[in-house]
């Protein structure tokens, strides 16, 4: 009985092999010297999995559009992809591994925590890199030296960025003179776009009359909310997740306060968590409005063409961004007649992406990708109403 | 808003908190003076209140009022079931055992809530809109207003009912002393389901006012209301009916005023620096009867 096992145990050994080694399979069958290969990685098991699918889903949908184009300069492009199970030991393995293969740029990685753990790798290199989901200000900059890493970028979003992205909406668009604040206190995220809401506030003249914590896992706001009615500023900025910020928004209604809402992307599928009424013109910035614009529609179409279901969630989009914006950058290094992999090939790609950045029209970014020193993109942000209890597009700002 | 009228909108957001504990720790109190038992899983019968009521109205689609009356009639049931399948068959052990029971059935009840109904929170539509009247310039939260009513009127029902029944008046005697009102043929059993059936309902009522107040339901609702409760049975006297009326709402006033003064973050600390204090100052609560321990 235990030979039996330990023959069966042998043969999923096997098998295994060949099911990791099918599941870096290329985008394209034409592999050789004429080929760009972009490596990729993210967690496409496990619980995270939902944001390494997307990501790769997203960025496969580019590659194939380009290669059925007729891909850069003649060449197509291979993007190779390994599971890193949303490891971080994982992360530099598979991360090695794609150096190995000859990778020449890497889109990535998914998780913050992963791509902290591959960034060192990655610069010690000076591998062109750019990820559509790392939010954390740390994947661009040392944080102990504070010096950029000059070769990572991404396309999504840094917390803070979405905090003065309200304050400069509320300013221009809406005409607000004084804001109030309640954030989660001791949280990252919220902490983190609050800081920088109060922060703008003060430049583009908004005047911040209350700011109000809470505790993780409060649900009455009555006290705080109180507060900030006796303040009566025109808008209240609430940059929590959904389910608080649904209990916020109730809460104050049902007090009486009138002012509008206005919120981060943490506000997405807010509309489940109070009702249509209480929300009703309540505002949040987002990285993806679906169904915006004709070029997010196309995609989508393109998007559920090929995989057979809509798009899952904002990160398709952004990796598809990723890949965009790497690819144009790839076709301007391909005009230094470098040999793909080689250090000059890979600075003239990392160079490129700054210079060819904001003219990419991207999914999530019309108006093109622009680099702070950061390296983080300058963007637009999407704007979404909540109109009779149903999330909605409002502008691109 | 003046101050002064800052203030008393800060005291009714007291009040309206304040009357949910009271509620909670009404039922504690009951069933701590009745057969001294810490029935830590009195908070988590709120949460299976809040579950049927969401239940009712947005799986449903029943009307508020049965609701309101399921929730109170489950709350009933499950209070009067948790006492004749875990407690009953411990009366006769140590106190710690019936305790530790306790505890059990408030994690049972937790995680099994967390099964059926998932983990995150389940939105409980409006169980009635009332428009929310003001005194002068100060307009007052509706929800506030009945949230308050209806504590007071559950209360003066409870102290009739305890005052002035014969059940009551059995409930006391056994509260008094168990053995001696078995000799006065008073049917324990039934008196002790009787109390944990009106302390559940007390938490059924509470429940309802709590979805109106915070209208969500999630697994783990209960264990903090729970322990709050706890904290103001604790501070008015457990074992007190008025006891848990008065620390009801000093708790729900505290918190409101710490978190009025823009500490919210010290909410939860401040309500158990009070247990702590208490327990230094007068371990018997406010209204509490110093009692010898009976050997």
């Amino acid at each position: 009985m235990k030979k039996l096992i330990s023959i069966l145990m042998a043969a999923l050994m096997v098998a295994g092999c060949f099911a990791f080694a099918g599941c870096s399979s290329s985008g394209n069958a034409a592999s050789g010297s004429d080929t760009i290969k972009i490596g990729m990685q993210g967690p496409y098991t496990g619980s995270t999995a939902v944001y390494g699918l997307a990501v790769q889903t997203g960025a496969r949908l580019y590659i194939d559009q380009l290669n059925a184009n007729g891909g850069i300069n003649g060449k197509q492009v291979e993007l190779i992809y390994y599971d890193n199970k949303g490891e971080d030991a994982e992360a530099i393995n598979a991360f090695t591994r794609l150096v190995d293969e000859g990778i020449t740029a890497f889109i990535g990685d998914v998780l913050t925590g992963n791509t902290l753990a591959v960034v060192p790798e990655a610069n010690a290199i000076n591998m062109p890199m750019i990820t559509g989901s790392a939010t954390a200000a740390a994947v661009t900059v040392n944080e102990n030296d504070g010096t950029v890493y000059t070769n990572v970028f991404r396309s999504c979003f840094i917390d803070p960025f979405q905090g003065e992205k309200m304050a400069s909406y509320a300013a221009e668009k809406l005409g607000v003179k004084t804001a109030a604040v309640i954030a989660l206190t001791g949280d990252a995220y919220a902490a983190g776009l609050a800081e920088a809401f109060v922060a703008k506030c003060a430049e583009v003249g908004i005047e911040v009359v209350a700011q109000e914590g809470y505790a993780s896992g409060d649900k009455d706001f009555n006290a705080q909310l109180t507060n900030i009615m006796a303040k009566n500023p025109d808008v209240v900025f609430c940059p929590n997740y959904y389910e608080d910020d649904g209990m916020i928004v109730t809460q104050a209604r049902a007090l009486g306060l009138t002012a509008t809402f206005l919120g981060g992307d943490g506000w997405s599928s807010v509309a489940d968590y109070a009702s249509a009424e209480d929300l009703e013109g309540s505002l949040y910035c987002s990285g993806y409005a679906p169904g915006s614009t004709e070029a997010v529609k196309a995609f989508e179409a393109a998007y559920e063409e090929k995989y057979g279901e809509p798009v899952p969630n904002m990160f398709a989009p952004l990796a598809y961004d990723a890949a965009m914006v790497l690819c144009a950058a790839i076709a301007k290094a391909e005009e230094t007649g470098a040999k793909p992999g080689s250090d000059e090939y890979k600075q003239a790609i990392i160079d490129a992406i700054r210079t060819e950045g904001p003219s990419v029209e991207g999914i999530t970014s019309a108006n093109g990708y622009s680099f702070d020193e950061n390296n983080n993109p300058i963007k637009d942000a999407n704007i979404m109403e909540v109109v009779g209890g149903v999330e909605t597009f409002k502008e691109i700002f | 808003m003046s101050v002064l009228s800052t203030l008393l909108r800060q005291i009714i957001n007291g009040l309206q908190a304040g009357s949910i504990y009271a509620l909670v720790a009404l039922g504690y109190s009951m069933v701590y003076g009745i057969i001294m038992l810490l029935n830590f899983a009195h908070g988590d019968i709120i949460m299976i209140g809040a579950y049927i009521a969401w239940l009712c109205m947005a799986r449903f689609a029943l009307n508020p009022v049965f609701a309101v009356v399921f929730a109170v009639i489950g709350c009933v049931l499950l209070g009067v079931t948790i006492e004749k399948v875990a407690y009953k068959p411990l009366r006769s052990s140590p106190r710690i055992s019936l305790l530790i029971t306790a505890i059990g059935i408030s994690f049972l009840l937790e995680n099994a809530a967390q099964m059926i109904f998932g983990a995150g929170a389940q939105v409980i539509p409006p169980f009635f809109s009332v428009p929310n009247p003001s005194i002068g310039s100060i307009e007052i939260p509706g929800t506030a207003i009945v949230t308050i009513v209806v504590t007071a009127i559950s209360m003066i029902g409870l102290t009739l009912l305890i005052q002035k029944t014969k059940m009551g008046k059995a409930m006391r005697a056994v509260s008094e002393d168990t053995g001696a009102a078995q000799l006065m043929g008073i049917n324990i059993n039934r008196t002790i389901s009787f109390t944990f059936a009106i302390g559940s309902a007390l938490a059924g009522i509470g429940s309802v006012l709590y979805c109106t107040a915070y209208p969500q339901a999630y697994a783990t609702m209960g264990s903090m209301l729970g322990l709050k409760a706890f904290v103001a049975a604790v501070l008015g006297g457990i074992g007190s009916i008025p006891g848990a009326m008065i620390g009801g709402f000093a708790i729900g006033l505290a918190e409101a005023l710490v978190s009025a003064a823009g500490l919210s973050v010290w909410k939860d600390g401040v309500v158990f620096a009070i247990l702590i204090v208490v327990l230094l100052i007068r371990p018997t609560g406010i209204l509490g009867r110093s009692m010898a321990e009976k050997v």
